[in-house]
This record gives C-alpha cells, structure tokens and sequence, in this order.
C-alpha cells in the first residue's frame, strides 16, 4: 500500500508498485488536467510537483511516492501559480493546449525556486517541455511577466 | 529525491577496486587454447599481468585494461567537457538538452531528479529504443575537471592522479572510491536498453588497486 497526499488529500493506492504515478493520478484519481505525452520522460507533458520539485509522473513508480506530496495542475497553488495563470492567459499562451499542463507546473516550479529568472534560467528550466505549436516565446515572455507582476 | 550529495570523488560512472574477489566463470570467455580473447564484455584479471616483469609496463598495461571501462560511453557520458551530459552508446547530446547547474544536478526547475529516480526505472512508453530510465540516488554529472570527452586514456590517467582535478584524492583514495563508490557501480547494473561496462566492478577495482601498487604508469597517449 502506498499512501501520499495529492493536492493536499490523504490517498492510498494498493495496486502495482510500479505503476506510473501518471496513470494513478489519471485513472485511478481521475485528475485528467497531467497529460500522457510521450511516456520515457521526453516532452515533459506529465510534470507534476513531487514534494515541492517538478518531477515527470509518466516515469515515477508510485512505490517512489510513498509518505510523498503531489501537487497537479488542478492543485497548484500560491502567489506564483497565480501570477502563471493571469500572466498566460493574458498572453493566450495556449494553441492547442495538450502541453500547457506540463509547461504551467514547469514555470511555477521555476519561479518558486528563482522568483526573477533571466532567459538562460527559463531555458534551463523549460527545455524539457516540449510545444509542438511552437509556443515557446509565449511562454517565455509569460514567465517574465509573471516574475515582474509578483515584484509589486 | 532530495538527495543533494556533495560530490566528493573522482566523479561519475565507473571504478572499482575490491580484493580477492573471485572471478565469475562467465567473466572470462574462453578461447580454443584455453587462453582469453577480449570481447567487449569482460575484463582481464589483474593477476594475468605478472607476466608483465617490468613493473612500468606492467602498470601501464593494466591501465589500459581498466581503460575498457573508463572509456566505455557508460562512464564517459556523464564526465562531458562541456555543461551538457552525453547519452546513449552513441554518445549523442542528452535528449532533453539539460545542464549541469549547482553540483552536477541540474538546473533550478530542471534538475536530474525531474527524470531520474533512485533506482533504474523501466518505461512502459511507445519508444523501442528507450527501455528504462536510468537511476542511481548519487545521480548527477562530474565536475568539469573531471571531464573525459576528448581526452586520451593517457591524459585521462594523469587526471585521475591530479589532486587538483580528481577532488583532492590520494591514490589510496582513488581505490577505495573506484572500489566503492555507488555511482561509479551503476555501470554493472545501467538498466534495461544500456549495455554495462565490461567485467564486474570487483575486477575493474582490482586493476585499479594493481595499478597504483605498481606505481601508478599512464600510457603515453
């Protein structure tokens, strides 16, 4: 039995140990906003916060994530999600979308741990989530106005 | 996963030094005269050099043995010359494109830990040539002083040697961290999809504790 919190509830999950986190928190939580891409950890569309760090559920066995904290796109919360969410709607970040749950989880990690970060540290930080409309400099220009609307 | 090591060794994927230890039956492949032959997978004993009577060339000899695991791309991918790890047997620019950041481990936000767990991970993705994730809880890239990319296993013996760019090492150290270190161990055990590195890590450490006991020679090149 494996028990951890997502988005701040207490679950269990008795299945099999080596079952993607991905696939729990989709089929068995039925929290669809975490999407599967690619499943080997190359498009970042599946990222999640795992005890506070962004971490690719498609390639995280759930026994890893015994007595751990999960947080996805429908439970992120605090100042920086808050400054994503007004900062790419504002920019109308999203074509598609299909990737825009993994990129928002990425950016907010991002900006929990460098609250003003410079292009390298965006490209740092997002190169692992990949846009296959090419959204990229929404993306980035949404980050840096998120990090300038928290300054006030 | 909040494993932060420090990185205190002559870094990465794969040394070992261990003594006494027996050799697998499967370690040695056979030929029809009842010799050994090299077949990419196993490693020469260190006993099979006192053949070898002159000690220099001896030491270099076994160097040079050691050498099929210091230059296999399971240990040089992750001593890379630039910021950017290599990956695969081809030894092709890490997919995604990551960098080293703070102590080998990433970038704020995309750290090695975004991917790689403590242990190897298979996948159950659509991708034939990607069978697992590999994993390891000391996870993370050598310093760049210990970079390997490019180098000669002769600039790489003297390097290893450098107290300046083997993280402050005696030689007696660089045994028991050849011989012990965890990382340095992934490369016997690199998950499903990854060839290892030849012979076992019991083997290669006793090639390593045979070439410091002989002076420690590097090849010329």
């Amino acid at each position: 039995m494996v028990s951890f919190t997502l988005n701040g509830q207490q679950k269990e999950f008795d299945g099999d140990p080596d079952t993607p986190l991905l696939w729990v928190i989709r089929d068995a939580e039925k929290l669809t906003g975490t999407k599967y891409g690619c499943g080997v950890a190359q498009c970042g569309a599946c990222t999640v916060h795992l005890d506070g760090m962004p971490r690719r559920s498609c390639v995280t066995p759930i026994s890893m994530v015994d007595g751990s904290e999960v947080i996805t796109v429908e439970g992120v919360s605090g100042k920086e999600a808050d400054a994503v969410k007004t900062a790419w709607a504002g920019l109308d970040v999203p074509q598609c979308g299909y990737c825009q749950s993994g990129q928002v989880m990425s950016a907010v990690a991002l900006l929990q741990m460098v609250p003003k970060p410079t292009d390298a540290d965006i490209d740092g930080a997002m190169a692992g989530n990949i846009c296959r409309c090419a959204t990229y400099h929404r993306i980035r220009a949404a980050i840096h106005n998120a990090a300038n609307s928290m300054e006030g | 996963m909040k494993l932060k090591l420090a990185f205190t060794g002559l870094a990465a994927i794969c040394l070992f030094v261990g003594a006494g230890m027996a050799l697998s039956p499967a370690s040695i492949a056979q030929n029809a005269q009842g010799g050994t032959k090299p077949d990419g997978k196993t490693l020469k004993p260190a006993a099979s050099f006192q053949s070898i009577t002159n000690q220099q060339q001896r030491s270099v000899a076994l160097f040079q043995e050691a050498g099929k695991v210091i230059q296999h791309p399971r240990c040089v991918n992750c001593h890379p010359a630039t910021d950017r790890p290599l990956q695969g047997a081809t030894m092709h620019p890490h997919q995604p494109p990551v960098f080293r950041g703070d102590g080998g481990m990433g970038m704020p936000g995309m750290q090695c830990t975004t991917c790689h767990s403590p242990q190897n991970t298979p996948v159950v993705g659509q991708a034939d040539t990607i069978k697992s994730i590999p994993g390891n809880p000391a996870w993370h890239l050598a310093p760049i002083e210990m970079a390997w990319v490019g180098k000669s296993l002769g600039q790489i013996c003297q390097q290893i040697k450098d107290p300046a760019r083997n993280g402050g090492k005696s030689m007696d150290q660089i045994v028991e961290h050849m011989a012990h270190d965890e990382l340095v161990g992934w490369g016997w055990d690199p998950g499903a999809g990854r060839e290892p590195v030849p012979g076992t890590q019991a083997e290669f450490g006793e090639l390593i504790k045979a070439w410091v006991d002989t002076g420690a020679a590097c090849p010329a090149s």
